[in-house]
């Protein structure tokens, strides 16, 4: 616990520095503590007209479809099924979207990410904000690997 | 505002650490932060974590609790030997069969002794064992889950206090009769105590293979009471000790006939010469039945099974088998270094210890200085013994625990306090009192071949607290006291408050257990023969009076969640699948009027609320464990209908219905 004072200590120290220092004055404590400049986030409206640039947040970047897998479409429907059904069907609304379609509203990077990090798309990805304003709920997170979900991604793109 | 007055304040202590940080060199700097007060040792900051777990017993509550040191804080109960509404434990269809015995369900016991299963003498966060002393029973808490998921009774013995003490690699765990009793047992006078009353040491095997622990054998020993327990590690690996008193075999006001002795017993077993015995068919089967339970966490479904018989080594046709080793004033603890060389017994109506040597027991066997022999058992020649005896100017010792770096830490009940004495030169070293009236102490991994950091951290545990605490009426808690250790000083860091009697404690470091955490369970390894992985599959099922519901659960609805045709006097059973797959996200299912408990399903598991509606009416049901902001509308309706009532069998949700 040792390790807890000499942190305390530093923090104080900084701290005292930060107000107390220097003779410049006002102008560069300014500096230090003012927020630094953030962009306007995009509105949902916004965002979804610039869909295709949207990869939203999370481990997936770049994402080469390719010509169709039927295999690997058939095994992401196997998991779907399994782990998706509860709240979404494929044609129909249910709790969320239906995936139908969804490749001509969504980039593969953005669709991965949402099933692999939902709880920071709903929060901070101006798409998933904007979702999750609209459907009430929270996408769980359904512990899908990174293969699973590019399955999954697979059989969404046979939906259409 | 708050903010600039938050500014302000560490401002004045920053200048005032400056101050004295930077100050003339007097070393007389030690204001409140920066000094090393007790306070700052305990204080794990929010959003840290603890660095030993540290597992209690409840005793009287008959659960676990698992705490944080050296913070103190509660992380978690877990259900043994009693029922707890809380997780549905006991109450469930699952885990009923947990608490069966050959006595019925038995839904509450005394906990006692929690031990960490052992590799090379070393604890290797396996597993967690613990006793249960009312109706002899032994279970294993799984570190993955944290859950109970093996209970065995141990048949022939009443009273289970001495036990699990697992040996070196867990090989066995072991059980002694504080109580003796006929055996078997026997409609006889109690005055017929001297002829007829009996103890028995079991070993229990399969301590590392979880679903295989087994009698493996017992030994037939003197109607004495065997208190407790150790397991022999290093050079006495391979023996094990159990402490006696009454061996005056007295059966009334034992408070004062089981005392008149001057000395008691140790028992030491050699219990790979039993492995021999056993070996060459020199055992007896004796009838005797008990239950075997065990929970798999893939059909989430614990099962019990009666087995019977057990095979039983008499001393005085076994040779070699058992000794007992003279010490004096009704010993209770018997605790062996880490070296494995001393055996410290605690006479507890004695202000000394005496210090056996296991070298110099091995060459008194050898050189036959028996003072007597008992049922076929010799009486070691006390002298040829002893390593010596700590003269500890306090009153009622009762366990020791070691640090590894050659020091030894014994609690004294009545003078309520710690000793701290040299294994080297049996000096005391140290004194510090408990606050009140400990009974065991604890040092994590105090009892093993390897006590971790060399002794870091001790705890006592407290019988009395009256003044420790805001009063709550008669009944107070017991508690728990942190101590530092490291220094030559002990020093008292904190005390808090625990649950039931927290009898004994073991602690490990965090870091042996943190990585093997189990998150959820996978719904492609779920086996229950009533699971339901998809809410398509979801239905109620009629045979006869039973219905089966097969549900679902997800944030946030239940799959179905309007539900009739249930009729008065059916039996409603609710299979219910929680289909998430995080971590964390546990759903509840409560029926008004259900006379059970909760359900708290984990993610990925499947449980069963048996529900037995006696009146028609519209029964809600709902999730009892907040989940998601729509928790509040994670709810449902049954409909319970007359017996005679025609209302078919039907259930849905949303617009998809279903029927028959
Ligand atoms: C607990 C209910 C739930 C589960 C289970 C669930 N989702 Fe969702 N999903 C939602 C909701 C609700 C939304 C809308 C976004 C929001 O509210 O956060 C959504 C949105 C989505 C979207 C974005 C759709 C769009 O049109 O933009 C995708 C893609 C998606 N989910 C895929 C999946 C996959 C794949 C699974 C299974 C691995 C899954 N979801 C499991 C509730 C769920
Ligand atoms: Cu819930």
């Amino acid at each position: 616990m040792k390790s807890k004072g000499s942190l305390l200590l530093a923090v104080v120290v900084a701290l005292c520095m930060g107000a107390c220092g220097g003779g410049s004055g006002d102008k560069e404590s300014k500096g230090k503590f003012a927020p630094p400049p953030v962009a306007k986030p995009l509105t949902f409206e916004e965002a979804k007209a610039d869909w295709k640039n949207q990869k939203g947040l999370g481990p997936v970047t770049n994402v080469d479809l390719g010509e169709l897998d039927d295999a690997l479409a058939a095994r992401g429907k196997e998991i779907y099924e399994l782990k998706c059904t509860a709240c979404h069907s494929p044609e129909n609304e249910k709790l969320g979207p239906a995936p139908k379609g969804i490749l001509e509203r969504r980039t593969p990077e953005w669709i991965m990410n949402m099933i692999l990090n939902p709880e920071e798309m709903a929060m901070k990805d101006p798409i998933g904000r904007g979702l999750l304003t609209k459907y009430n709920t929270v996408m769980a997170n359904q512990g899908l690997s990174q293969d699973d979900a590019r399955a999954v991604l697979e059989y969404f793109r046979t939906l259409k | 505002m708050k903010s600039m007055k938050l500014i302000l304040m560490s401002l004045t202590l920053g200048s005032v650490f400056l101050f004295s940080g930077c100050g003339n060199g007097d070393g007389k700097g030690t204001g409140a932060i920066g000094s090393s007060g007790a306070a700052e040792k305990v204080y794990v900051a929010p959003g840290e974590l603890d660095e030993y777990y540290q597992f209690f017993s409840g005793g009287f509550s008959g659960q676990v609790t698992v705490h944080g040191l050296p913070s103190g804080r509660l992380l978690k109960t877990i259900p043994v030997f009693a029922t707890d509404g809380e997780k549905g434990y006991g109450f469930n269809e699952e885990t009923k069969p947990m608490l069966m015995t050959t006595f019925g369900f038995v839904p509450w016991d005394d906990a006692h002794h929690p031990k960490l299963s052992q590799t090379n003498g070393e604890h290797d966060g396996n597993f967690l064992f613990i006793n249960g002393n009312n109706t002899p029973r032994v279970a294993r808490i799984d570190l993955t889950t944290f859950e109970t998921t093996e209970i065995i009774q141990i048949p022939n013995t009443a009273g289970l206090h001495g036990s699990p003490y697992p040996t070196q690699n867990s090989e066995y765990l072991v059980a002694g009769t504080r109580f003796s009793v006929p055996i078997p047992q026997e409609d006889v006078s109690i005055d017929t105590y001297k002829e007829n009353f009996k103890g028995t040491f079991t070993f229990i095997s399969g301590g590392q293979e979880p679903g295989k622990m087994d009698i493996a054998f017992q030994i037939l020993v003197p109607g004495y009471d065997y208190d407790l327990a150790t397991s022999g590690k290093g050079p006495s690996h391979g023996w094990t000790f159990f402490t006696s008193y009454n061996v005056e075999q007295e059966n009334t006001l034992k408070e004062k006939y089981a005392s008149q002795y001057d000395k008691d017993y140790i028992a030491a077993v050699n219990w790979k010469k039993a492995e021999e015995y056993i070996a060459q068919g020199k055992f007896k089967e004796w009838p005797a039945e008990y239950y075997h339970n065990f929970y798999n966490d893939k059909t989430h479904t614990a099962t019990a099974t009666k087995k019977s018989g057990v095979k039983v080594l008499i001393p005085a046709e076994c040779p070699g088998l058992v000794y007992y080793l003279p010490t004096p004033k009704s010993p209770h603890g018997v605790d062996v270094n880490p070296t494995g060389e001393l055996i410290v017994g605690s006479g507890k109506l004695s202000a000394d210890l005496t210090v056996h040597s296991f070298a110099k027991m091995l060459a008194a066997i050898e050189a036959e200085s028996f003072d007597q022999e008992i049922d076929g058992i010799p009486v070691l020649n006390f002298e040829a013994i002893v390593a010596g005896t700590v003269a500890s100017g306090g009153l009622g010792p009762l366990h020791t625990e070691f640090d590894g770096r050659g020091n030894a830490y014994t609690s004294f009940f009545i003078s309520s306090e710690i000793v701290k004495w040299s294994t080297e030169t049996f000096e005391v070293l140290d004194r510090i009192p408990s606050y009140y009236s400990i009974g065991h102490l604890s040092i994590p991994g105090g009892g093993s071949m390897k006590p971790w950091e060399n002794g870091k951290y001790m705890i006592s545990m407290n019988k009395i607290t009256k003044d420790r605490y805001l009063p709550t009426g008669p009944e107070l808690a017991h508690s728990a006291q942190l101590y530092d250790i490291s220094g030559d000083k002990m020093e008292l860091l904190l005390d808090f408050p625990t649950m039931g009697e927290p009898h004994y404690a073991q602690g490990i470091l965090a870091s042996k257990i943190i990585d093997r955490q189990v998150k959820f369970f996978p719904l492609e390894e779920n086996e229950h023969t009533y699971k339901t992985l998809n809410e398509k599959d979801t239905r109620v099922e009629r045979d006869g009076n039973e219905v089966h519901i097969y549900a679902t659960m997800i944030r946030s609805h239940f799959a179905p969640d309007n539900i009739e045709g249930v009729k008065v006097g059916d039996k409603v059973y609710f299979h219910v699948t929680n289909l998430e797959q995080d971590w964390d996200v546990p759903h509840g299912l409560a029926i008004m009027g259900a006379q059970n408990a909760e359900l708290l399903i984990m993610p990925g598991q499947t449980e069963t609320l048996l529900w037995e509606p006696l009146t028609p009416g519209i029964f809600p049901f709902y999730c009892s464990d907040f989940c998601s902001a729509l928790h509040q509308e994670m709810q449902g309706y049954v409909r319970v209908s007359p017996a005679d009532s025609d209302v078919k069998l039907s259930w849905k949700l949303g617009d998809e219905g279903s029927g028959n």
